[in-house]
């Protein structure tokens, strides 16, 4: 047993299983989060039927969509057709493999990571374009058209953000990044007196194009193009689309964090007596006041239904029981660097929703002027600037 | 810490093999349990109701093909900087000045498909 466990492939296999496993989930209970989120925004409820307050809605989804009939058009180039959405879910998944969780739950750690997960979303617009060109209609061949156009502009801009981070750190390595950030006792967005900031919002601004995301969602635009890329997708076809979506979501926000915002490393990593209150009394105050809301909402919930409310407090209770168990330290030392970096992911994530709701789509045009004529030269502007600044510095 | 290079990157191989499975898995799970009803109105192109006009495959804006040509420039560029932003602090101001004449080429290029109209989406470009 034990010469199993110590096989160098062990822990990849592991964590590649529970990535595997959880995401899916995890990117039902991302997108229940974001039209919460968007519901708050509009000064609507959102999902509340399936479960109290829709906490099952996306299991609800998921067998929905398995039992959807599988439409394929009779125009469609049925190979293409059938292999498109594969490519995207694919792709993205495998850019899991290189996210640092934390010091330790890395799948593995190539001395090119961040090259990797570039590499795996462009590879990735391959999908849209095959996906949009073998459903042979009017509406998804335009939006894959829009969509490479649009990845294409937009995936320039962000390796130049990258890029600038690649200079603080000295490494394409994820591991050696966040170390890089621990050793100079500063996340790389406030790197070089501060101007880090303007590649990071290149990088910010991109990487929300990137994923197709409002204000950049052109190639779904529903008002115009009925679903873009995906018009002709039912089923569990377009579901992998969708995990796709928002596996290059959390990726993207996974490598925004793990270069500008420190990856695992809790803020202001430097400062020793700060390990107290952020690293346990933090994480026990955010479970812990979670569960105690969620318990009021279950409060407010028993009027209706007492079997909802019940449950909904099980569930509160659950979550606050989770931020106890950061008060044992062996444990806390073990899984307080996926703590942050799942916060600060969700902190990503989050305002990647709340842009969301906010912006209005840009017109096509609009959208390659500001991709070629402003991201562009300001991530050029930028980056040489810290190369000059970085330069001086060390 | 696995430090070959097969030891770093079968996990890769690994994980986009169980990607593929799973990926699979779930188109396939969805061909068997929903069930299909064929129908030649349903199984048409999606055209706002209306009976599809033609093939979807027609001719469409040169410009698509411009902008991936200038994708192609622009990507080679940013492939070239990533190793210099490794090691540019090692490489000092020498390095520092041969990429910025490079950066330097490359603007000059930007600047010329700027003037020509290249990113010009909204009105036709000027005729040369």
């Amino acid at each position: 047993m034990e010469t199993v466990i110590q096989h160098p492939l062990f822990a990849p296999l592991v964590i590649t299983a529970v990535i595997i496993a959880v995401f899916p989930l995890l990117a039902g209970y991302i997108v229940l989060v974001e039209r919460k989120v968007l519901a708050d925004i509009q000064v609507r409820l959102g999902p509340m039927r399936v479960g109290p307050h829709g906490i099952l809605q996306p299991i609800a989804d998921a067998v929905k969509l398995l039992q959807k009939e599988d439409i394929i058009p009779t125009e469609a180039d049925r190979a293409l057709f059938w292999l498109a959405p594969v490519i995207p879910a694919v792709t993205a998944l495998t850019a899991f493999a290189v996210l640092p969780f934390s010091g330790h739950v890395v799948v593995t750690d190539v001395n090119v990571g961040l090259l990797l997960i570039a590499a795996m979303s462009a590879v990735g617009i391959l999908g849209i374009i095959i996906g949009g060109w073998s459903s042979n209609s009017h509406y998804p061949l335009l939006g894959a058209l829009r969509s490479s156009a649009q990845l294409v502009s937009y995936e320039v801009a962000l390796s130049l953000g990258l890029i600038a981070g690649v200079m603080s750190a000295g490494s394409l390595s994820m591991l050696k990044i966040v170390e890089a950030q621990r050793e100079r006792g500063v996340w790389f967005v406030f790197d070089n007196y501060g101007l880090m900031i303007i590649p990071f919002m290149v990088f910010l601004i991109a990487a929300i194009a990137e994923t197709n995301r409002l204000p950049f969602d052109l190639p779904e635009a529903e008002s115009e193009l009925v679903a873009g890329f995906m018009t002709e997708y039912s089923g569990f076809r377009w579901a992998l689309f969708f995990l796709a979506e928002y596996a290059s979501i959390f990726v993207i926000a996974g490598a925004g964090v793990t270069l500008f915002w420190g990856g695992w490393l809790r803020p202001f990593p430097s400062w020793g007596w700060l390990d107290i209150p952020l690293n346990y009394v933090f994480p026990v105050a955010l479970f812990g006041v979670s569960g105690l809301l969620t318990l009021r909402l279950a409060q407010r919930l028993k009027k209706y239904s007492s079997a909802r409310a019940a449950f909904l407090a099980l569930v509160g209770v659950g979550v606050a029981l989770v931020g106890l168990v950061f008060l044992i330290p062996p444990v806390n030392a073990a899984i307080i660097g996926v703590f942050w970096f799942l916060t600060k992911v969700g902190a990503f994530i989050y305002f990647m929703i709340w842009i969301r709701g906010t912006f209005p789509r840009f017109r096509y045009d609009q959208l390659m002027n500001i991709g070629w004529k402003v991201l562009i030269p300001v991530a050029m502007g930028g980056l040489l600037l810290n190369a000059i600044v970085g330069m001086a510095l060390a | 810490m696995p430090s070959s290079y097969p030891e770093q990157y079968f996990p890769i191989v690994l994980q986009i093999a169980i990607a593929m499975a799973i990926a699979g898995a779930m188109v396939a799970a969805s061909y068997l349990l929903g069930k299909r009803v064929r129908n030649p109105v349903k199984d048409s192109a999606y055209e706002s109701g209306m009976v599809p006009v033609g093939t979807a495959r027609e001719r469409f804006s040169v410009k698509f093909y411009l902008v991936a040509m200038i994708f192609i420039l622009f990507d080679v560029e940013v492939v070239f900087l990533y190793p210099w932003a490794v090691v540019y602090r090692d490489l000092g101001l020498y390095g520092f000045l041969v990429m910025f004449l490079f950066f330097d080429l490359v603007l000059w290029g930007f600047y010329y498909m700027w003037k020509k109209g290249v990113l010009d989406w909204s009105e036709e470009p000027p005729r040369s």
